[in-house]
């Protein structure tokens, strides 16, 4: 894995509050999923650029966040019917990132209030947009608390409370753990500086995750070229069994 | 080591594709059976999307019956004409299986409808074979039985569209094999499997067909419906994933060798029983699945994709 460290420019949407803005860096700005890709540890670092000294009163606390793209999902729940377990219900909830992590400096709830969670959409239910459920789907929430669950069970959710650390209300840094199902696409990262539950500063960067090597070249084909890719298929598929056949004639008879 | 499968998007140990295509490799040089119904219900249990497991399943299928194919050729015991009749039918039903399946995965119950047809298939398969081989180890024990009588007038023989096949020695109606094309044709497209557990016996029993020209032939069909399915599903569906294909293909035509070196010292009786067992082994699973309350009742796809 390229281990080039990459400061990031900052984004004029720094400074709601003047005074303290973030200057960041991402250990890597861009992954590569290859055949043999097994999670990577994304190092996010940065500093509070200040002028004036460190302002007194509540404490600087800080939120990293890493959010996979966004897709159109469908939650299915399945019930007993005739005695097996078939898909009964379904609601689609229409945009849900495909990894979610959320790192900060202090439990969620003491850091952020809920106003403040509600503007700048940081915690996982917030960034689950489902539209109106069917109309004999009384309880649409269950859906999207299934979505979670399940997608916090496979590691592609998830909150790690306490795990940014601040040095001298200056410098801060985090870990977060990339698993192995990464699905491609630009990976947002955002930051964001508090004070006193309200969001003083953020800073926002991308990373880009793409397949690479044989991996880009069979996903792009299979879906760019179907057919060239059905006949691939059958080609190699053809040419493995022949090629058996005749390799292992060849050893009964040497 | 751990592989990233470029189409299911999921991280899977390399040796144990490759472990699984040998294990069913093995086993279908041990019984010449084709693998395809044991390899996709085992993909599903390493957690491979069932869209996926069936569509590069056919693939896999499509690399050992070319592999078996070639061996039966030059022994001439492939019946071309049969063979095509077979086919035509097998195409029309995979290209119904294939609209069918799309249909299903857009309503979301393709996965109960491909792991149904599993239990279904897989206990009945399992509970004929088992019969078979108890009844075959009682008989070797007895001695040799009367000899089965050939050239029997059953109600297939009085169908319209004869047709002659010399090789298998045969003056019937085209109607029936066309129908056992169709219905494994199905077969192929919402299972993954070649469906040579449904033909050699419609072909023994049904067509009257001589048992020599039997595994052959069905061969030959199968190749070109699964090839057919295969493209079809990688056409429609792009559920066609070529890295987990390649894995299982090598792990097994190696197997496969194996099975048939094994298979040529072992007695063929005892070892029967155990594939009808491990069969309906793999049939309870599926069955139990699809009884018990799942811990999670709640399940995700994509929209648009399966």
């Amino acid at each position: 894995m390229i281990r080039v460290l990459v400061l990031l420019l900052l984004l004029p949407a720094a400074a709601v509050r003047a005074g303290e803005e973030v200057v960041a860096g991402l250990s890597h700005s861009r992954i590569s999923i290859t055949a043999n890709f097994d999670g990577s540890d994304l190092l996010i670092y940065g500093a509070v650029k200040r002028e004036e000294p460190i302002p007194g009163g509540p404490p600087l606390e800080v939120i990293v966040t890493v959010e996979g793209p966004s897709t159109p999902i469908m939650v299915r729940r399945k019930s007993r019917t005739f005695g097996i377990w078939v898909n009964t219900a379904g609601v689609e909830v229409d945009r849900a990132p495909s990894f979610y992590a959320v790192a900060t400096t202090g439990p969620l709830a003491e850091i952020l209030s809920q106003t403040e969670d509600l503007r700048q959409k940081i915690s996982v239910p917030q960034m689950i947009r489902s539209v109106g459920a069917p109309q004999d789907i009384a309880d649409s929430p269950s859906f999207t608390e299934a979505l979670i669950r399940i997608r916090e069970a496979n590691g592609l959710y998830s909150l790690h409370e306490g795990t940014v650390g601040l040095e001298e209300a200056t410098l801060f840094r985090t870990d977060i753990d990339l698993p192995a199902n990464l699905v491609e696409g630009d990976y947002l990262t955002r930051i964001f500086l508090l004070r006193d539950k309200r969001v003083i500063a953020t800073h926002e960067a991308l990373i880009d995750v793409r397949k690479v090597g044989l991996e880009r070249w069979l996903y792009d084909l299979a879906y760019g070229q179907p057919l060239i890719y059905g006949i691939l298929a059958l080609v190699v598929a053809a040419l493995a069994g022949w090629s058996a056949s005749a390799a292992f004639r060849l050893l009964r008879n040497g | 080591m751990q592989i990233y499968l470029p189409i299911a998007e999921v991280s899977v140990n390399a040796f144990l594709l490759f472990g699984l295509g040998g294990l069913v490799g093995m086993l279908s040089g041990l019984f010449g059976v084709g693998g395809g119904f044991l390899i996709t219900p085992l993909l599903f249990f390493i957690g491979i999307p069932p869209t996926v497991a069936v569509a590069t399943g056919a693939n896999q299928v499509v690399a050992s019956s070319v592999s078996g194919v070639l061996a039966h050729i030059k022994r001439r015991t492939v019946d071309f004409r049969m063979g095509i009749v077979l086919l035509a039918g097998g195409l029309l039903g995979s290209a119904l299986g294939i609209l069918a399946f799309n249909l299903l995965s857009r309503l979301g119950q393709i996965d109960l409808v491909v792991q149904l047809s599993y239990v279904v298939f897989l206990g009945l398969i399992g509970l004929l074979m088992l019969q078979e081989s108890v009844r075959a180890l009682r008989r070797a024990r007895r001695g040799p039985a009367a000899p089965i009588k050939r050239h029997q007038h059953l109600w297939v023989h009085k169908l319209p569209f004869k047709m002659k096949f010399r090789t298998s020695g045969l003056y019937i109606s085209v109607v029936p094999p066309l129908l056992v094309g169709v219905l494994v044709g199905v077969l192929a497209a919402i299972m993954g499997v070649g469906g040579g557990f449904i033909m050699v016996p419609a072909m023994i029993y049904l067509l009257g067909m001589p048992t020599k020209v039997v595994i052959g032939t069905s061969l030959f069909q199968i190749i070109f419906v699964t090839g057919f399915t295969t493209f079809m599903h990688a056409w429609t569906n792009q559920s066609v994933d070529l890295m987990l294909a390649m894995l299982l293909i090598i792990g097994g035509v190696v197997g496969a060798q194996i099975g048939t070196r094994i298979g040529a010292k072992l007695r063929a009786e005892q070892l029967r029983i155990l594939l009808a067992l491990l069969v309906l082994l793999v049939c309870i699973k599926l069955g139990i699945d699809l009884l018990i309350q799942p811990d999670e009742l709640y399940s995700i796809s994509g929209v648009g994709r399966a």
